[in-house]
């Protein structure tokens, strides 16, 4: 088995573009909005954008408090047996 | 008439068969004997009663009904799905335990009262212990008692709310029960512990991932719906599951992010999905109800695929720590390929499986009126795609490059991935051919410009939010660990009072021992001091002295004889 199989996403410079494309879709997405009437399920949601920042805003809390639970539950792998 | 027999009965006999049976046949027989089953489901179809009298007791051993086929076809397809996926694992215990596994599942679903669910329920509980036991380590030892001790508990359970309901209303039949009487919470928590209710969840994330490859595929697919079944048949409609359902869906995520075995990490986020369909049981409206039954049918096929592709990571290198992965898309292009399918399918992608079942969950929230469930679950979906969509098949195959060159997946385990890939996809592409599955009549449309574009942006901006953290070094690390859950208080705590306790009942044995000792020595002092040959006692007394004495003596007694009575 060769170790050097250099692929297309081991260019730094192509992950970039992924981001970027990733962010260039998702701004479309919510401009999406302006065009396509959402009718909102439960109420809040018919806002500009709503889910768009529901969505980034729910996965960053969601990370930042992970790590705050790792710091309060996360112990050494062979806690339990030892 | 082999179709008369009780539905579930030939997987048994046929597992019961298995080592016995020449060593080629035994795949094609695991394999075969699902798809007999579930030829049988369709042939009887709903209305079919077996019923017979056994010990003075009225018994249905069979029951099929829309809901219990639902269930049925599922578990049938998944049987077939795991013989397929464990086609080589022809030696030990994990085939024939995989298939009673699978057939008292089956029988559990369609029994008609709680005797006849009572001893499937507990013959399921052991034939799933064996398979956790087949991981053959330790650790797969020492979880599959933890788990046992727990399946049996919950049998336990339901055997004393069946025998309270017997008393308070003279059947054992098993129908809607509600939380109205003492049997019924009895039976709410047997259930609750096979639906991995919050507190009553860590058998599942301690026993699953310590299986085999293979065998941690079959765990995933009918405990727990067997579970959820159960409170769809026993308790819809009951309020409390809303909050309890919405708890499911959240805490389990948080654990998710951090947990570095990637089968842990689905064994979370199996959690956080049984959440959705508790909370669609608890409305108990037609779209919650069969929303229910749908994302429970959708979710033993995609998180079966999801524990797949991490099986066959863990079979060819050797670890499924996230922390030790990373670009075996290099080497396990295929696999890799359908683990996505299986991550699209539970982040609810449209045009996958997740999407037209979990939605009739959120819509039916929504419609009744349940905001804060509503933007929990909301909050849980983005997390799902967050920590299993994006985390499992990043850590496995991209992220950076561990090193590790190995063999793509052997064939049997693609062609099994393969096919629950193209079920996911297929209930995702013609979901009213699906819906027609479902136990109830209702009119849903997954597919509206509306609902395709918020969850899209939902998806996305998850997506962005992780790569963003990523990029910026905020995301946590995968790291060597172990995170203690509510299952640190019977695991640590429990251990540590019991020892503790012990401790201390030694050390009161031993002083009550020295007391002993020294009262036994003080009290040998005494007498000899008082009744010795120069103790006082021994003593010859004037008789002058001892008048002296009665006269005190007697005097006393009047004395507190007129204080008592006068």
């Amino acid at each position: 088995m060769k170790h050097d199989d250099k692929r297309w996403l081991d260019e730094p410079g192509n992950v970039r573009k992924i981001y970027v494309g990733l962010w260039i879709f998702g701004l479309l997405l919510a401009l999406g909005d302006l065009v396509i009437h959402r009718h909102a399920e439960a109420g809040l949601d018919g806002d500009f954008a709503f889910y768009a920042l529901y969505g980034f805003v729910a996965c960053v809390l969601l990370v930042l408090a992970a790590k705050v639970l790792r710091r309060i539950v996360m112990r050494p792998e062979d806690y339990y047996d030892r | 008439m082999i179709a008369e027999l009780p539905a579930g009965l030939i997987l048994v006999a046929a597992g019961i068969a298995l080592p016995f049976l020449p060593r080629a046949a035994r795949g094609t027989v695991a394999a075969v004997v699902p798809l007999l089953a579930l030829a049988q489901l369709m042939w009887l179809g709903p209305g079919h009663v077996v019923q017979a009298q056994i010990l003075g007791f009225d018994l249905t051993l069979v029951r099929t009904d829309r809901l219990s086929l639902a269930f049925g076809y599922v578990f049938t397809i998944a049987a077939f799905l795991n013989a397929v996926f464990s086609w080589r694992v022809r030696e030990g215990i994990e085939p024939p335990a995989a298939l009673i596994y699978a057939g008292t599942a089956l029988g559990a679903i369609f029994a008609g009262d709680f005797l006849t669910l009572f001893v499937y329920w507990e013959l399921s509980a052991i034939a799933s212990a064996a398979v956790v036991w087949a991981g053959g380590t330790p650790r797969s030892y020492g979880a599959g008692m933890r788990y046992l001790a727990v399946q049996l508990a919950s049998g336990m359970l339901l055997a004393a709310g069946a025998a309270l309901h017997f008393a308070d209303t003279g059947s054992l039949a098993f129908e809607y029960i509600g939380l109205g009487s003492a049997a019924g919470a009895l039976f709410f928590l047997a259930f609750g512990i096979k639906a991995a209710f919050p507190l009553l969840h860590n058998w599942l994330q301690d026993a699953y991932p310590e299986a085999s490859p293979t065998g941690t595929v079959v765990l995933s697919a009918f405990t727990t719906k067997l579970g959820i079944y159960a409170l769809a048949r026993g308790f819809p409609g009951e309020e409390m599951l809303v909050y309890i359902g919405a708890t499911m869906a959240a805490f389990p995520i948080f654990y998710a992010v951090i947990e570095n075995d990637l089968r842990r990490v689905l064994a979370y986020s199996l959690n956080n999905q049984l959440g959705f369909m508790v909370v669609g049981v608890g409305l108990g409206t037609e779209l919650g109800l069969n929303g229910a039954v749908a994302h429970a049918f959708a979710d033993i096929l995609f998180k079966g695929l999801l524990f797949m592709s991490m099986g066959a990571v863990l079979l060819r290198a050797g670890t499924v720590k996230g922390s030790d992965l990373g670009g075996l898309y290099k080497s396990m292009p295929a696999t890799a390929g359908l683990c996505i399918v299986g991550a699209a399918s539970i982040s609810a992608f449209p045009l996958f499986s997740g999407f037209v079942t979990k939605s009739m969950i959120m819509a039916s929230a929504a419609q009744e009126g349940y905001l804060a469930v509503w933007l929990v679950l909301l909050f849980a979906s983005a997390g799902v795609f967050h920590h299993a969509g994006i985390k499992i098949p990043f850590f496995a195959f991209f992220a950076h490059d561990s090193g590790i060159r190995c063999a793509e997946a052997p064939r049997h385990m693609l062609v099994a991935m393969a096919l629950t890939a193209a079920l996911c996809v297929s209930i995702g592409i013609f979901p009213q051919q699906f819906y027609a599955l479902l136990p109830l009549p209702m009119e849903y449309l997954p597919y509206t410009a509306s609902h395709v574009l918020s969850q899209m942006q939902l998806l996305v901006f998850s997506a962005l939010a992780f790569s963003w953290l990523m990029r910026n070094g905020i995301y946590p690390p995968e790291l060597h660990s172990v995170n203690l859950d509510f299952d640190w208080t019977t695991r640590r705590l429990a251990v540590r009072l019991v020892q503790g306790a012990t401790a201390v009942i030694e050390m009161l044995l031993a002083a009550l021992r020295e007391l002993a000792r020294g009262a036994g020595a003080a009290g040998a002092g005494a007498l000899e001091r008082l009744h010795g040959s120069e103790g006082v006692l021994a003593r010859t007394w004037s008789t002058g002295g001892m008048t002296l004495w009665v006269a005190v003596l007697l005097a006393a007694y009047l004395l507190v004889y007129y204080l008592l009575y006068a």
